[in-house]
């Protein structure tokens, strides 16, 4: 599967599902764990052999990867002197509560209560090497390697256990921290097998972990560990982090994207008290003891930037077009590691090889249909924006960040300041939110430059403009796509073209026995990047657009069409549970109403959802040729295997279709000649409280199939489903994302 | 420049020194410390630095430290009171109404002011009385059912 990747790789932003090895181990013999963790006893989990849990198979056989040093670490877990149980993990906490999930596994293998575990996460001094927290891959994959570790670790405990107590270890089992034999007479807890130790465990490789149907603590709901430090406000994001000397730190940007320095003027802004100013080839910040005069020092900057002409929203999509060059999986080169490419790679792969004939299934069509559809560029706006508080000692960088990738961002630190990544600790607190947002260090580095130039510890909080232009972008994306249906609603030909947006979701689980799907890589204009889901929202939204016009063009209810033409079980499951609590084919509540289904599967989800909207007069401000679209209730069923965390999952899914709705409906970046026109939420709207319509959620649980994640794959199928509602509504067939940015015209 | 160099902060004379023109917001995290209320866009619509004001939701992010002296002002760490939760607090514990729970402080503080005005906020006030908070993660359906829990409503 992954044979021909490079070790050295970046992130490919369409390849999550593919597993890339890290790229170094850490070494053993360099850490002293009893020293770092003090008593107690610490187990861990050779890297390779984690690895090959996680891939499920053995190693790929890929020149020199095999040769793993035997004592490389995938993951360790302390247990100390008073029962704590302490688990490191590279995994982080964006709010997708992989916190909670991580820790109900390692409780329910090792048979303690939630509240006994803890996790160090993202620290790339304390956690095991992990490429990112990304691609829905924290619960397929750590999660059954912390079981396998907390399983290991429990039997291990159980043999000590048993010989503390002079009994046979089959006697012996835990329950809630405590072991007991099987008439509990002889009793011992886990801090009392601990208290004393000084031990290192590696753990064997044979373990079985517990299956899902066994699950005790997993399985079941959880609410959100350390909740309470959350809603008292004692959690420190990194935007709260406070350093001894710190200051304060502000980037000077340019007024375009790819702008040249001409010349700048620091002389005022170096007068001001308390002020730094720090140029570096095309970088120019400013450092200060507070918030006021770091920004009235940085405003005090004169810059002359000289900027190319660049495109706008106007010509976007038929640059898109003409500037894609068809790109197939595996094929061509791959982007190597630095910052553009980890952001900007090349969006291709995925597509397949052609089946049958094109020709031959329209021969062979009583309809035939050709479309068009489009999706804009969004923004990620996670509401803390990327932040960074950096630390020099000597040529020691720490920098506490929020990042989706803490070892990535170490890298990026390493080279930018050419030192060695042992030099650099990245450490990163739960963080407000990312949505693939925050894969890159650039904040980091800035921090770090301005850090380095001071002499102090610099805070550097990009302010909601900067995040809106100089992050990246959900790419833009046109899909053509050429089908063909007989009039019994039996699909027979499928092409379809993806211009820039990219693979994920672009696959059927319709049986359509003549396709041909492919992927066009194009010259963005703007920078871009992951997103939630990433090209499945496109990818879904014409799919199931037009799968949704093929069966009014042969007039057979939308699900009735979609059961004929899918064999997938998984997938029917999740529609027919949907449009059963949906009550679809049911009348509508009243005229202006309508209602849209749209499936689909991503990353291991089955997803189907069911939209009701409503098409209302506009508001008092609101051009009165437009109408307004109120989505009044969504259905969504999901499956992803067995359901890790029943509370979690549907808060994960009413989420994703909350923020699904603003790039359905109306986010949009504008953009014009390298500058983005609508850097503020007053005019890049987001959903709000008054937007949100009555969700309901059908989780499908399959005990019997391995847990996928499971924070992309539900934003999928609320466009197309709302696309299709607004047709049902009003006979608008509308194909471009957003729908309504500026209400709905109905003639 | 005119200066402030006290404010009332969760029922305790807090000392600064500092210009009367800087945000509320910036005195409160960086002078005070009190790093519970977030900044989120510093132009008022999001609702992440949302304290109160003599019991009144104000964004701190744009209002000028000088308008608050004199004033009490309620922060998120004021909630808690001798070790026991809000009862806004305890129901969006209840109600899981947080994911990455950046917006929570904000969003709990426009909910108690919102409460303290109608005790018994029935669902499109709610709705009305907390759109200006955002939260990106989408966890509206649950904060309007933690509003309900905390005013008895459900």
């Amino acid at each position: 599967m992954n044979e021909q990747l490079d070790l050295t790789i970046g992130i490919e932003s369409e390849r999550y599902e593919l597993f890339e090895n890290p790229g170094y181990y850490f070494n053993f013999d360099r850490r002293d764990f009893i020293k770092a963790f003090g008593l107690g006893i610490v187990f861990i989990v050779p890297a390779a052999r984690a690895l090959a849990q996680q891939r499920g198979q053995g190693e790929s056989g890929r020149g020199g990867s095999n040769e793993r040093l035997p004592n490389d670490l995938g993951a360790w877990i302390h247990i100390d002197e008073d029962g704590g149980v302490t688990v490191f993990t590279g995994k982080v906490e964006v709010g997708q509560n992989t916190r909670t999930s991580l820790t109900q596994a390692v409780a329910d293998e090792l048979h303690v209560p939630i509240d006994s575990v803890h996790l160090v996460m993202g620290d790339t001094d304390l956690t095991p090497f992990d490429m990112g927290t990304f691609g829905s891959r924290s619960t397929p994959t750590m999660a059954p390697q912390l079981r396998k570790a907390a399983a290991a670790a429990r039997e291990m405990l159980i043999a000590m256990a048993a010989e503390q107590l002079k009994v046979a270890p089959g006697d012996l089992r835990i329950v809630d921290a405590r072991f007991l034999n099987h008439d509990k007479s002889k009793t011992l807890t886990l801090a009392e097998v601990a208290k004393g130790r000084k031990l290192v465990k590696v753990i064997p490789d044979d373990i079985a972990i517990t299956q899902p149907k066994d699950w005790t603590i997993a399985g079941a709901s959880a609410r959100k560990v350390e909740a309470k430090n959350f809603v008292t406000g004692k959690h420190r994001y990194t935007s709260d982090i406070k350093r001894e000397g710190m200051l304060y730190g502000k980037v000077v940007r340019p007024a375009t994207f790819n702008a040249t320095l001409v010349s700048v003027d620091t002389k005022a802004a170096e007068a001001m008290p308390g002020a730094k100013v720090v140029t570096d080839g095309n970088f120019i910040g400013v450092v200060a003891a507070d918030q006021q005069t770091v920004t009235k020092a940085a405003n005090a900057i004169a810059v002359d930037w000289k900027s190319p002409g660049q495109p706008s929203n106007a010509e976007l999509f038929d640059l898109l077009r003409k500037t894609g060059t068809e790109r197939r999986g595996g094929e061509g080169p791959r982007p190597q590691g630095s910052i553009v490419d980890v952001v900007n790679p090349p969006i291709g792969g995925g597509g397949s090889r052609p089946q049958g004939s094109i020709a031959d299934g329209l021969v062979a069509a009583d309809k035939k249909l050709e479309q068009t559809y489009t999706v804009q560029y969004i923004a990620h706006a996670p509401l803390e924006p990327r932040a960074a508080v950096a630390e020099w000692s000597g040529d020691q960088l720490t920098v506490w960040t929020g990042s989706q990738r803490p070892f990535g961002v170490r890298s990026e630190l390493a080279e930018a300041f050419h030192i060695s990544e042992d030099k650099v600790r990245v450490i990163v607190p739960d963080t407000g939110s990312g949505y693939g947002g925050k894969h890159t260090g650039e904040c980091a580095v800035e921090a770090a430059r301005l850090a380095k130039a001071a002499g102090k510890p610099v805070k550097l909080v990009w302010t909601r403009e900067e995040e809106f232009t100089w992050a990246y972008f959900r790419p833009a994306g046109v899909i053509d796509i050429k089908s063909g249906v007989k009039n019994d609603g039996t699909l027979t030909a499928w092409e379809f073209h993806n211009y820039n947006s990219g693979a994920a979701g672009i696959q059927i689980k319709y049986d359509i026995p003549n396709t041909d799907i492919r992927v066009h890589q194009s010259n963005s204009p703007l920078r871009q990047g992951s997103y939630r889901g990433l090209a499945a929202t496109a990818n879904h939204f014409a799919r199931e657009s037009h799968i949704d016009e093929l069966a009014h063009a042969v007039n057979i209810d939308p699900l009735e069409f979609r059961l004929k033409n899918i064999k997938d079980e998984r997938l029917r499951d999740v529609l027919q549970a949907a449009a059963k609590s949906f009550g679809w084919g049911k009348a509508k509540p009243a005229s202006g109403h309508g209602f849209g289904i749209a499936c689909g599967f991503e990353k291991g989800g089955y997803i189907a959802t069911c939209a009701e909207i409503a098409v209302e007069p506009p508001s008092d401000k609101e051009d009165k040729s437009n109408k307004r679209v109120r989505i009044v209730r969504v259905v969504e069923a999901f499956e992803c295997g067995a359901v890790v965390n029943p509370l979690h999952l549907k808060n994960q899914i009413e989420g994703a279709i909350t923020m699904a709705i603003g790039g359905a409906l109306f986010e949009s970046i504008q953009f014009e000649n390298g500058k983005i026109l609508n850097p503020h939420f007053a005019s890049y709207r987001v959903p709000r409280f008054a937007d949100s319509p009555a969700i309901e959620v059908v989780l499908v649980d399959r005990k019997d199939i391995p847990s996928a994640g499971a924070g992309e794959t539900p934003i999928v199928g609320l466009a197309p489903a709302v696309a299709n509602a607004i047709f049902n509504a009003t006979g608008l067939r509308l194909r471009s994302l957003p729908l309504i940015p500026k209400g709905l015209t109905t003639g | 420049m005119a200066k402030v160099t006290s404010l009332n902060v969760n029922g305790k004379k807090m000392t600064v020194d500092v210009d009367s023109t800087v945000s509320l917001l910036a005195v409160l995290r960086n002078d005070l410390d009190l790093t519970g209320s977030k900044y989120g866009c510093g132009e008022g619509q999001c609702g992440a630095c949302t304290v109160l004001l003599d019991g009144a939701a104000t964004r701190s992010c744009i209002t000028q430290v000088g308008r608050a002296a004199g004033k009490q002002i309620t922060t998120i760490e004021g909630l808690e009171k001798d070790g026991k939760l809000h009862p806004l607090q305890d129901a969006f514990i209840k109600a899981d109404a947080m994911q990455c729970a950046y917006c929570t402080s904000g969003m709990i503080m426009s909910a108690s002011a919102l409460l303290s005005k109608n005790p018994k906020p029935n669902r499109e006030e709610i709705i009305s009385g907390m759109n200006g908070n955002i939260c990106r993660c989408g966890t509206y359906q649950r904060i309007v059912e933690a509003i309900q829990i905390a005013s008895g409503t459900t």
